[in-house]
């Protein structure tokens, strides 16, 4: 019933565990089977291993959190050698999520990846905490037209591209990426944002700004899906504060087709099974047969 | 399958010395000392991330916290009445190496203390504590019954030596260290016992989920980034990369 399609791909249902707040699944998959998830999206990868930020990582705001872990991961061949085999074994849909700083990092990345069993790259043009994250490239329209087109010819995966919220224009990066090649679109990234120690007279993190995610920033996501939903007809992923299933059905009905968990995670790991749980009782209950139906109706 | 988020039903929840509460909740508890469980007070939101509190010690029927209130989120817990329900995570984290013995000295700052009362029930061996407080000593009447010597250190000089704990503390009297407390504290320790006594310490972090997903609470170590939630929060001191 809560069965999805992605770009003719079937999930399980709509809910995917988000990048970064999931690691590979493993620490997860210890409090409840992930393969009840409709996808899991790696944590962010970057071509070669990174040990990510110094300082304070983890800020918590009210109704959510601010984040600048920094793209600590082990890289694309770390990834397939030490995480991927855990994942591929299981009934489950692998999104790869994929950062660079250059273009040609994104491209060998890919050709890395072009030769594993993951079923999606989701390209991440929209890290806001270090510069290898891409963010550079999710800002203005241009700058993430060209990436994406070289990355659509390059790889053999489709390509979802994560847009992040601090783009100019969220309608016209949608219209673009898509333009470029973009085989679906995930949305939102973290809001860049600012928290300071009002004694030590200093930001809290580092890098002076963070990632803001979690509910506080659920409504904004929402109207983003919807007006880029607007502009596209290629498969949308709507990610931002979602907790519950009421959530995740308002982002359906905005026009996505699947959805994604993210900060939630932390407050309860099985969070997302309470999602599915919710969405299936929502249909029975309203007499929903396919979510097809209530998609984009808004 | 390990258990997710359960409920636990407050027996005790009392401000033992100011900002310093001692929690109990009745249920069946696991855990070993040096591990510790996210603690969630509140049904809604906000705050938004469980917080990560320590075993002070569990008995049967029994888990037992010590905790300051430090923000919101212990604020709320502190305000929590015998026959509330709290929402419990774990237990989380490695926990101290238990197969030590001989002459062993426990070093704390502030609520530091938390780990040390289980620690020093489950440890054999000779063990020391040496526990520095701002203004008041708590918690140490409880751990009494289980060390040889108890030694205070307040820096207003209320109770005990005035000054640091680390002041009164000669390495060269120990086989092992265990510290928890401040970072400056575990550095000062660090140096001190440097090639003459092996150290562990307990580190603490902001954390997000507690279960070494988000890499939010990762430290400097030799070996590179570790996780305080999931490699630690115990470390071998001298794998501790501190960043002054």
């Amino acid at each position: 019933m809560t069965r999805v399609e992605i770009l003719g791909l079937e999930l399980k249902n709509p809910v995917i565990a988000a990048s970064g707040t999931f690691g590979f699944g493993r620490e997860f998959d210890e409090y409840f089977s992930i393969e009840k998830l409709g996808g899991i999206s790696t944590k962010g990868l970057t071509l070669n291993k990174r040990d990510g930020n110094k300082g304070i990582r983890i800020y918590e705001t009210p109704s959510g959190l601010m984040n600048s872990i920094g793209l600590q991961n082990p890289g694309v061949k770390g990834f397939i050698e030490e995480d991927l085999p855990f994942l591929e074994n299981m009934d489950i849909v692998i999104l790869a999520n994929l950062g660079g700083s250059t273009l040609d990092e994104y491209l060998e990345g890919i050709e890395l990846l072009n030769n594993t069993s993951i079923d999606f790259i989701e390209l991440n043009i929209s890290c806001p905490n270090v510069k290898e994250g891409g963010m550079a490239f999710g800002i203005k329209c241009n700058t993430a037209e060209r990436v994406v087109k070289e990355a659509k010819k390059v790889s053999k995966k489709p390509l979802i591209v994560k847009l992040s919220p601090n783009a100019e224009n969220i309608q016209e990066m949608a219209y673009s990426c898509v333009n470029a090649g973009a085989d679906g679109l995930s949305l939102v990234n973290t809001f860049n944002a600012l928290a300071i120690d009002v004694y030590k007279r200093k930001p809290i993190f580092e890098n002076i700004t963070a990632g803001l995610s979690g509910p506080c920033i659920k409504p904004i996501a929402l109207r983003m899906v919807y007006e880029v939903s607007k502009v596209v007809n290629v498969p949308i992923i709507g990610i931002g504060g979602i907790i519950n299933w009421r959530d995740a059905i308002e982002f359906i009905m905005a026009g996505a087709t699947a959805i994604q968990v993210g900060s939630g995670n932390f407050i309860k790991p099985d969070i997302s099974l309470d999602i599915i749980k919710g969405i299936e009782e929502y249909m029975k209950e309203e007499g929903i047969k396919s979510l097809e139906e209530i998609r984009g109706i808004i | 399958m390990k258990e997710n988020y359960r409920k636990g039903i407050i027996y005790k929840n009392t401000e033992i010395s100011p900002n310093i509460y001692e929690l109990v909740l009745e249920g069946d508890f696991h855990g070993i000392p040096g591990q510790f469980y996210m603690l969630r007070g509140w049904d809604w939101l906000d705050p938004f991330l469980s917080r990560p509190i320590s075993i002070a010690d569990i008995e049967s029927g029994k888990i037992k916290f010590l905790y300051e209130v430090k923000g919101r989120g212990t604020h709320i817990i502190s305000k929590l009445k015998k026959g509330d329900t709290l929402s419990l995570l774990g237990p989380l984290g490695n926990g101290f190496d238990m197969q030590m013995e001989g002459r062993i000295a426990l070093i704390t700052g502030g609520i530091g203390i938390a780990p040390m009362l289980y620690l020093a029930k489950k440890l054999s061996g000779e063990i020391h504590i040496y526990s520095g407080f701002r203004n008041n000593a708590y918690f140490l009447d409880q751990i009494r019954p289980y060390v040889k010597t108890v030694k205070i250190a307040t820096e207003n000089g209320s109770i005990g030596h005035k000054g640091f704990i680390t002041e009164i503390f000669d390495p060269k009297d120990f086989e092992l260290v265990y510290a928890c407390g401040p970072t400056p504290m575990m550095e000062v320790v660090l140096k001190m016992c440097k090639g003459i006594v092996p150290v562990f310490v307990s580190m603490e972090n902001h954390m997000a989920c507690g279960i070494g997903a988000c890499l939010g609470c990762t430290i400097e170590t030799i070996r590179g980034m570790e996780r305080v939630c999931k490699e630690g929060p115990v470390f071998k001191g001298e794998e501790v990369v501190f960043n002054d």
